[in-house]
């Protein structure tokens, strides 16, 4: 049977969703790519699933449509699915599989590589700590962005997390760096507008030479998108630990590609969990995610801001919760704050940066950072404890000190949440922050060190 | 090792694969599978058919390929050269994979856990002619300045030492005794294999008595947990499990930490190699990496071998307390263990009862935790192995399977509250929620150790923040204003142990680490100040007077602006504050009135 070239074709015994079973195969690996060829010519591609003896079950990416059990036929290629990596890749676009779709011809040159990389050896990783400026004051003095870290923006719809998204793009610098860093965006079954804002958006800040993009669109095959973000990232390591640059991965959304998984496993039975989710989510997320930071011997990253919807707005879904289990923390953006017409609309409390710890205070970025990130902490979640009460009780009932909570937490989000697009630097961002607090009496300031209070705080209001 | 191949892949679902032809195998046997040798682990046998787990990526294996057995199950190899080292989940250690493959895994390597070739300073304590019996020491290695590797008698080895080596240099492979056992001559070298999934038992258990001082004031004063006690952390996520674990790990007052990073981060993995060998013990001033074990299967590595890291990890913490020492075992997280649990046991597919939970999870959950223990492990010698498991519950929900179950095989939970880390109140452990069932175990160490009613003070702590939690209901709807004075001292109380107790900064280099006479003065002080202020309102001061005071931010700043070892710093405060009191007691309370 094992033939030169292995065209070996087969019928298709059964058609489920997005699942073919073939019979009668011979030598078939697992996870290797099959190509199933419908009667009118097409080809599309799938992957090997399950391998039973002599029967094989195949997962195709395209979609089933139009695909007859009868008339279609099916090749194995021997190989898992890979996508050709190079530098070339850079300035041009391509579908969620890595075929360009920008009019020019496939990139010449390149190394093909398999899409789901290897794991990194854990003990072979640098341990990412410089910081990024976005100039964005909620993410730097809050939450800093470390570079080769993951860090999701947690949405819901109708939230400006596209918007936010350029911005950091756009602004994202290592201060005393000349260095830029290099996109790949990655695009799941999203609106041909969103596609079109994020090409826009780089083209007007001049990136678009530096960025590959992978689109797979709302209307595009939905079985697509469980290889979109894998093909992106396969050429994210590239550029980053072959070629030594800084890359900065999006992928969007996130919640879609969950769905696609999703109607995989339901199509091949899996035991589902919550909401449907089979038990291999966190899994498969990881295999995602976890393809970010630094290795030793390499002098480039991968930094990925992945952006996730959450259905409901509810962060207790199992896609942003798993999402948060694995990612460095995460930025959440607020209906409440974006209704008041604060831009970014970030809820800072539910936001966190695991490696931000690592990356600020003296020598980063300036040494009153952690102790003034932790104050503004606490004295803003003091806030919204007073907030509850006030509404229950009324503002004038409030004690002298309630009342400059109160004052504090409207110029915290007026002034130093709401930034509009302004870029700010990380010593602007601190010192807002520092302004913010000098609405509160001292006595309310335990977490900042004496001679911090000495050098910075100025109480006024 | 295995030479001729026995079976052949008949099936390939992920890491599940079966074979046929595997008659004479039996249940849990190691096995690889294909040329390329990757292990795996026999879970189900029907006729000639093994189903078997495979440990590593089974991309490409075909329907035909071999299968080999090994004719024993799986197992780590124990001995001089785990300490300070990172193994993978099925005990290969990821340092030398990282020399042999470049920055990232690739399967099918096999590499043994101890070096071959590296030699160990071994001095004998017995000398021919002695009687030993298993669990008696017959030499050491220093393997670490800060342990002493102690080779003990193995399992039915008992008899006459015919043999001993010299004091010199050996490898673990290498003869060190020959033991005239019942069945003849025995040969002991420095290297074990121990089966990783069966229990080894203590010689004789009792109950633990001594606490785990772990540094960290919540839980070494409201919540401890003895030594060869189990412990559970459950938190969702961003609520600080991993950061608490790293805590636990770096200042618990153990003698062998063994940290298991099962399905998290790889970069948390990265951390503590980065800090471990920078920070010093307290009680030693040596860096901790020279008391560390480290399992990484993180997230993205396969998940089977996830499944088997928490057995690996407890197996050699059993080894160590064999030898009498007392080990802590922390396992980050015990959810994506249970999850791997329970993705094989959907690519069997067996009925799932619980969230898609197999029916046999508390019983797996139960095997694990009843690994804890402290116990005679010689004749003078005592050893013990404490669990701290993280688990994760999908949402933050504590009713998940996971965590329930969990609930019944731990005596301390430490449940982490995610309002208290959105405030960023760190440790997050609600003193709600919490509880330790070792209180009375260990309240006389304490009493002895430092003749303080510790049980007492941490009752008057407990109460006095069970009765704000109590008050705020009722502020969340009349305001605190409205409240009496006395218990607006409550709520004023509770928020200064909340902030000036509770609360321990991570990264602060004094904050992070409290010596257990400076968690006895700090609470000892709060208590004070509660007392006098208690008083004085009674007569009549004003609760303002109370939060105005001068020595206040002092209070709330002493846990990290007074190091360990300036205690004295403490008794300082302790005058100012009564001076403080005096000056206002003097206002309310009249000459010749009675002081409460």
């Amino acid at each position: 049977m094992v033939t030169a070239g292995r065209r070996v074709y087969l019928g298709v015994e059964e058609i489920s969703g997005p699942l073919v079973f073939v019979r009668g195969v011979k030598d078939v690996g697992y996870g290797e790519i099959a190509e199933v060829v419908t009667s009118s010519g097409e080809v599309r591609r799938g992957r090997v699933l399950i391998v039973d003896g002599d029967r094989a079950v195949i997962q195709v990416f395209e979609g089933t449509g139009n695909i007859s059990t009868k008339r279609a036929r099916v090749r194995f290629t021997g190989e898992p699915m890979t996508v050709k990596v190079s530098e070339e890749m850079l300035g041009r676009v391509f579908d969620g599989t890595g075929r360009p779709i920008d009019g020019g011809p496939p990139p010449m040159g390149g190394e093909e590589r398999d899409i789901n990389g290897s794991p990194i050896n854990p003990t072979s990783r640098l341990y990412p700590e410089n910081f990024i400026q976005t100039g964005i004051s909620a993410i730097d003095g809050m939450n800093t962005l470390i570079r080769g870290q993951k860090l999701p923006i947690f949405s819901t719809s109708g939230l400006p997390h596209n918007r936010l998204a350029a911005q950091i793009v756009r602004q994202a610098t290592i201060p005393g760096e000349e260095e830029a860093f290099v996109i790949v965006f990655a695009a799941m079954g999203v609106k041909h507008d969103e596609a079109a804002f994020f090409q826009e958006s780089f083209r007007e800040s001049g990136a678009l030479e530096n960025v590959v993009m992978f689109l797979n669109l709302a209307d595009d095959p939905s079985i697509e998108r469980t290889i979109t973000p894998r093909v992106a990232l396969t050429v994210a390591e590239y550029l980053a630990f072959d070629c030594d640059k800084h890359v900065l991965v999006i992928l969007t959304d996130m919640t879609n590609y969950c769905e696609a998984l999703r109607e995989v496993a339901t199509a091949r039975g899996d035991v589902p969990t919550r909401k449907g989710y089979p038990g291999y989510l966190y899994s498969d997320l990881a295999s995602i995610y976890e393809r970010a930071g630094r290795i030793q011997g390499s002098k480039g990253s991968i930094t990925q801001i992945p952006i996730l919807t959450m259905p409901n707005n509810d962060i207790t879904h199992p896609v942003p919760d798993l999402t948060g289990y694995i990612t460095e923390g995460q930025i959440v953006l607020d209906p409440r704050l974006h209704q008041q017409g604060i831009y970014p609309p970030i809820a800072v409390l539910p936001s966190l940066s695991r490696l931000m710890k690592d990356g600020i205070g003296e020598g980063y970025t300036r040494e009153d950072h952690p102790n003034l990130a932790n104050q503004l902490y606490a004295s803003y979640a003091r806030v919204q404890q007073i907030r509850n009460i006030a509404a229950i009780i009324g503002e004038e009932e409030l004690s002298s000190v309630d009342k400059k909570y109160l004052r504090f937490g409207e110029f915290f989000e007026q002034e130093f949440l709401n930034q509009g697009d302004a870029n700010r630097t990380i010593e602007e961002t601190l010192d807002l922050g520092w302004k913010a607090l000098g609405l509160l009496p001292v006595e309310e300031l335990p977490r900042l060190k004496r001679e911090q209070i000495e050098k910075y705080y100025h109480p006024w209001g | 090792m295995p030479e001729e191949a026995v079976g052949t892949v008949i099936y390939i679902n992920g890491p599940v694969v079966k074979a046929a032809g595997m008659a004479e195998a039996s249940m849990m046997e190691l096995v690889y599978v294909s040329e390329e040798r990757l292990a795996g682990e026999i879970i189900a046998l029907e006729e000639d058919v093994a189903t078997i787990q495979v440990y590593e990526d089974t991309t490409g294996i075909k329907p035909g390929m071999p299968v080999f057995r090994s004719g024993s199950p799986l197992a780590v190899e124990l001995g001089p050269g785990l300490v300070g080292q990172v193994l993978d989940g099925i005990g290969r250690p990821l340092t030398v994979m990282w020399e042999k493959q470049g920055p990232f895994l690739r399967r099918g390597l096999q590499v043994p856990t101890l070096d071959r070739d590296k030699k160990w300073p071994f001095v004998p304590v017995v000398s021919p002619g002695d009687e030993v019996k298993p669990g008696d020491i017959l030499g050491v290695v220093q393997e670490t300045p800060l342990l002493e590797h102690r080779i003990v008698v193995p399992e039915g080895a008992a008899g006459e030492v015919v043999r001993i080596a010299p004091e010199g240099e050996y490898t673990v492979t290498e003869a060190i005794a020959v033991i005239r056992t019942d069945g003849g001559e025995r040969e002991i070298t420095m290297m074990r294999r121990w089966p990783v999934r069966r229990l080894h038992p203590l010689k004789e258990r009792l109950k633990p008595s001594v606490p785990l001082i772990t540094g960290q004031r919540v839980l070494d004063v409201l919540f401890p947990l003895a030594k060869g006690g189990a412990a559970a952390i459950p938190g969702g996520f961003g609520a600080g499990k991993t950061v608490l674990q790293h805590q636990l790990a770096s200042w618990s007052d153990a003698d062998v930490i063994i940290y298991i990073g099962c399905g998290e981060r790889g970069n948390e993995m990265t951390d503590v190699l980065r800090q471990f060998p920078k920070l010093q013990d307290p009680r030693t001033g040596r860096p901790l990496m020279e008391r560390t074990i480290l399992i990484a299967n993180t997230s993205n590595m396969p998940v089977t071998a996830r499944e088997s890291s928490i057995y690996t990890g407890v197996t050699i913490a059993e080894y160590f307390r064999d030898m009498g020492y007392h080990v802590a075992l922390m396992a980050d997280s015990t959810s994506r263990w249970a999850e791997a649990v329970r993705e094989i046991a959907g690519r069997l597919e067996e009925m799932p009862v619980e969230e898609g939970f197999p029916a046999y999870l508390p019983a797996r959950l139960a095997e694990f935790y009843e690994r804890a223990g402290y116990g005679k492990v010689a004749e003078d010698r005592y050893g013990s192995v404490t669990i701290i498991g993280a688990v994760s519950p999908p949402g933050g929900d504590f009713t998940e399977p996971v965590t329930q179950h969990t609930k019944r095989f731990v005596r301390t939970f430490w449940a982490l509250d995610k309002r208290l880390a959105f405030a960023r109140h760190f440790p997050a452990v609600s003193w709600i929620d919490s509880y330790s069932e070792y209180v009375d175990d260990i309240a006389p160490w304490w009493e002895e150790k430092y003749g303080v009613d510790w049980k007492g003070l941490r009752q008057r702590a407990l109460s006095i923040l069970a009765r704000e939690s109590e008050l705020q209901k009722i502020v969340q709807i009349i305001g605190p204003d409205a409240l009496p004075d006395e218990q607006r001292l409550v709520l004023h109380v509770a928020s200064m142990i909340k902030e000036g107790f509770l609360q321990q900064n991570a990264l602060d280099p004094v904050d992070r680490y409290s010596t257990p006479e400076k968690e006895l003065k700090l609470l000892e002080l709060l208590m004070h100040y509660e007392e006098r202020a208690r008083a004085l309102v009674r007569h009549g001061l004003p609760i303002y007077r109370i939060q105005g005071m001068k020595v206040n931010r002092l209070l709330l700043t002493a846990r990290h602006e007074i190091h360990n070892d300036k205690l004295e710093e403490l008794e300082k405060l302790r005058e100012q504050m009564d001076a403080e009191f005096d000056a206002l007691e003097k206002e309310v309370v009249h000459p010749g009135e009675v002081k409460a």
